[in-house]
């Protein structure tokens, strides 16, 4: 019997679409990842550059807290990438909970390491802040606690893993403490309005306009996108770690070429 | 430029130890990152060409 030729036709809308979990697949993702890396390194330090000139050359000093506020262009971006790796982190967990695709999870493990050192350089940049604005390096207010917190989860996280030998295995507890974890995310974001903390409010939100100079908000988005492109390539150039790490014995790393890879 | 000499930036109003210890960590630790990073997939190569693959 012959097949239907109606039904074997493309219609556009069906070629438009993407087969997302193509690249569920390591052996896509190895080969998409590869390509996009060039460009997002290359984004991360011109975002970054950028950012650095604008905040450091451009932006003038602040009339109340000197120029102390200039620690404010790495402080606010990394304490972004610290909560949206987190939650990135949970949406790769439960993704590879719920479809059991490979590349969720290696993806989970590989933002990890990157959300745990952005946690840090907030409460690094933050103390040092601390310490002319408020005289103290460190108070335990619901904002810097809940954001130790996090530092905290994400340490549970890689010593979890860590400490289990089948990577299976250590990909489901992991997904389970990441999700389980998530609940501190909005806690941290709404700390400071739910308690009456020594730390300020945001100076942006989605509700009004930006309470800072243009010059001085340009520099800190700008400094945020280069985070943004740097937590990218980076995740993914871990990500290509662990794939080569754990599919070492199927063949088409076995094929590799050596240049390529 | 907002500043009139070098000495001007470095010493931030004041302030020079905070601004360029924060900007400092921040450079360390991103540069550790990538350091480490490119240090895994060395090894991660070379347990490759170790089992035969990639030549």
């Amino acid at each position: 019997m012959l097949p239907d030729v109606q039904e074997m036709r493309l219609t556009p809308a069906s070629a438009a679409r993407i087969n997302w979990f193509k690249y569920a697949a390591p052996q896509n993702f190895f080969s998409l990842s590869g390509k996009l890396l060039p460009y997002l390194s290359w984004l991360a330090a011109l975002f970054s550059g950028a950012g650095l000139y604008v905040g450091l050359l451009l932006a003038p000093t602040d009339f109340q807290q000197g120029d102390a506020y200039r620690i404010i262009f790495v402080h606010v971006p990394a304490a972004w990438m610290s909560m949206v790796i987190y939650l990135a982190m949970a949406f790769w967990s439960a993704l590879g909970l719920a479809f059991h695709t490979r590349v969720s999870a290696m993806m989970a493990s590989a933002l990890a390491p990157t959300g745990a050192m952005f946690t840090f350089l907030a409460l690094w940049t933050g103390a040092l802040w601390g310490k002319p604005t408020w005289g103290t390096w460190w108070v335990w207010d619901a904002r810097l606690t809940s954001e130790l917190i996090l530092l905290f989860l994400y340490a549970g996280y890689m010593a979890l893993q860590a400490s289990i030998d089948d990577p299976r295995r250590a990909d489901r507890a992991g997904a389970v403490l990441a999700l389980v974890g998530v609940v501190n995310v909005p806690i941290i974001y709404f700390s400071v309005q739910w308690w009456n903390t020594l730390h300020q409010g945001s100076s942006i939100n989605l509700k009004s306009a930006p309470s800072m100079a243009m010059t001085m908000l340009l520099g800190m988005l700008l400094l945020a996108l280069g985070f943004w492109a740097y937590t990218i390539a980076v995740t993914l150039a871990r990500a290509r770690c662990i794939v080569l790490e754990r599919e070492r014995h199927t063949e088409w790393v076995q094929q590799l070429d050596g240049v390529r890879a | 430029m907002i500043w009139n000499s070098w000495q001007e930036m470095l010493a931030m109003g004041g302030y020079g130890r905070y601004v360029w210890g924060s900007l400092g960590m921040v450079a360390l630790c991103l540069l550790v990152e990538v350091l480490a990073l490119r240090q895994r997939q060395r090894r991660a190569r070379q347990a490759l060409r170790a089992s035969g693959g990639m030549q």
